[in-house]
């Protein structure tokens, strides 16, 4: 009787003198997996144009209605994004955002990814509502090119229907 | 033994009221004790109101309803991919089991076709799911009966299944991952050497809590002779899971009405005799040696199947690759009509069960050939499990009733959904 116990007693000696599987977590931050789903970052181009144009396809997939966008036609001159619109605002919600990543699948021009930054605390409510400018990437962060599908800008007078796809 | 067990055949379940009421002229005075829903060993917020006659239990009156949050009447007004996500919360100790008898029942209204490869994934990703959902249940049964060390070993084992999530899916806990048709993702390069390096430990692991527990006198006190919920009773309750199991029914649904080709698979269903909380303790530990042998069998079926697609090719259900849509008019069509109104199955209804790590997790659904469900109904183990807490507690120690309620493993999210 005493035996099992001193077997159970072994088991939890070896690891007296085992390395702590651990971490001291302000200090040392375990490493997230690449596909770790955390706070949202707007991407943008190569060349520093926004990869939102606005369609609204995440604000449509999202499961608990978290993301707003108002999108607006872009200025010919000086585009924000090289599609016809642009994202004029883009919010989200981190209260009601469950990180499912569903804005991430749907969206088409791949703009909002969802980064690993995990630490997410505020102190008011108002402060939960991250702002494009808050998830906009500087501009020398772009990456990639803008696929011809986007690149409409300059031929707006024809009708939709004639733009060869 | 701390207590005879006293033979009742009382199978009724009191509600809170019954016990609460004042003594009638002529009755025994009884004590009634609030325990919960604040409470470490409820495992969540369940009220427990108990009637006892000293330190012996003369009743118990199970009152759910404090974690409602109203996930089944939330779907009826999300589309089939949205609601997906609300399934990750309700038993949330094992999300991917509820995913995939979610997507099963789905699939069923679809009848679509899913690849051979996503069948694989499922089965290995549910068998993880399982032993790291009794990891829990072990590390704070034990914890409850002052056993510290299994708990602080069950949560680092259940942190390694925790990053192969994290690894396939992108989170830890709310995976999402089994999508209608297939899966969310492909299984990333590194999976397979993450998953061996956890099979390899796993069966060491589970031999050290054993050494811990199995034989040990203190352990064998607080659990053996405990909670004793007898075949009869089990069947007549409605239980299901290492419940029923522990009580000598061999009911498992990955053998009895197989689903995702767990009919090709070699494991065995484990079952003991007496059905007191140290046979459930028993089955339990022998059912995470055999969901590990259930994942060795679908990694190497994964290795032999090879690359292939992880997901169905039925437009109509499951988004095109987003690398199609820049160049495919089509595919982005159908990309923007699934994200936007989703795919609107026939009418009818599916109903599909499986086995989850508490027992048979069913989810019925009913559709009105809109793209949003008509009705999701959830069929969750815990819920139906505690019923036989009255039972199983009447004429045992208040103690006693701490051990025998981690027994049951419930998860208080799954009964309120």
């Amino acid at each position: 009787m005493l035996g099992e116990i001193f077997k159970g007693l072994r088991t939890t000696l070896r690891y007296l003198f085992r390395q702590p599987v651990t971490v001291e977590y302000p200090e040392i931050k375990r490493p997230v997996r690449e596909r770790f789903r955390g706070r949202h970052e707007l991407k943008r181009f190569g060349n520093g144009m926004e990869r939102c144009i606005g369609c609204s396809l995440c604000a449509a997939a999202c499961p608990s209605d978290a993301i707003l966008v108002v999108p607006a036609e872009n200025n010919l001159q000086q585009p924000n994004s090289p599609g016809e619109r642009y994202a004029a605002r883009y919010e989200i919600n981190m209260l009601r955002c469950i990180f499912c990543g569903y804005c991430e699948d749907a969206c088409p021009t791949n703009a909002i990814v969802l980064e690993h930054q995990y630490e997410l605390a505020f102190y008011d409510r108002k402060s939960s509502i991250y702002t494009k400018e808050m998830l906009l990437v500087p501009a020398e962060q772009g990456h990639g090119d803008i696929p011809p599908v986007l690149q409409q800008l300059d031929r707006r007078p024809s009708p939709p229907a004639q733009i060869d796809l | 033994m701390t207590s005879a067990p006293v033979a009742t055949r009382d199978l009724s379940i009191p509600s809170p009221g019954d016990i609460t009421r004042p003594a009638l002229a002529g009755e025994k005075e009884t004590m009634v004790l609030n325990m919960g829903p604040h409470h470490p060993s409820t495992h969540g917020v369940l009220r427990l109101v108990v009637e006892l006659d000293g330190e012996t239990v003369v009743n118990v009156a199970p009152d759910v309803g404090f974690l409602h949050t109203g996930i089944e009447k939330s779907m009826e007004s999300k589309t089939y991919q949205k609601s997906l996500v609300m399934t990750d919360r309700t038993d949330y100790l094992a999300p991917l089991s509820n995913n995939l008898c979610y997507v099963l029942a789905v699939e069923k209204l679809l009848n679509c076709e899913i690849p051979p490869r996503a069948t694989a994934a499922r089965v290995l990703l549910v068998e993880l799911q399982r032993i790291s959902s009794h990891l829990v249940w072990l590390g704070t049964h034990a914890l409850d009966l002052a056993a510290m060390s299994v708990f602080l070993y069950g949560f680092r084992e259940r942190e390694q299944i925790l990053d192969i999530f994290e690894l396939v899916s992108g989170a830890r806990m709310m995976t999402s991952y089994f999508r209608v048709g297939g899966l969310a993702y492909d299984l990333p390069a590194e999976f397979p050497a993450t998953v061996q390096a956890f099979l390899d430990i796993i069966d060491g692991r589970i031999d050290e809590y054993e050494d811990l527990l199995t034989h040990n006198p203190l352990w064998l006190e607080r659990t053996k002779g405990i909670g004793i919920l007898d075949a009869e009773a089990a069947v007549a309750f409605g239980v299901t899971g290492p419940g029923l199991r522990a009580a000598g029914i061999s009911w498992d649904l990955r053998k009895d009405m197989p689903y995702c080709d767990y009919d090709s698979y070699d494991f065995a269903v484990p079952i003991a005799q007496n059905g007191d909380t140290y046979d459930r303790y028993l089955v339990r530990m022998a059912e995470m040696r055999q969901s590990a042998r259930i994942c060795r069998q679908a990694l190497q079926r994964l290795h032999d199947l090879g690359p292939g697609p992880y997901v169905t090719t039925d437009r109509k259900i499951a988004p095109p690759p987003k690398s199609e849509i820049t160049h495919s008019m089509e595919s982005l069509i159908h990309h923007f009509k699934l994200w936007t109104e989703g795919f609107k199955p026939p009418r009818g209804d599916a109903f599909v069960a499986i086995e989850s790590p508490r027992g048979e997790l069913a989810t019925y659904i009913v559709s009105d050939g809109s793209p949003k469900p008509y009705r999701v109904h959830m069929r969750t183990p815990s819920f139906v499990n505690l019923q036989a807490l009255p039972y199983m507690a009447r004429g045992y120690l208040v103690a006693d009733l701490v051990a025998l309620t981690a027994s049951m493993d419930p998860v208080l999210g799954e009964v309120d959904r």
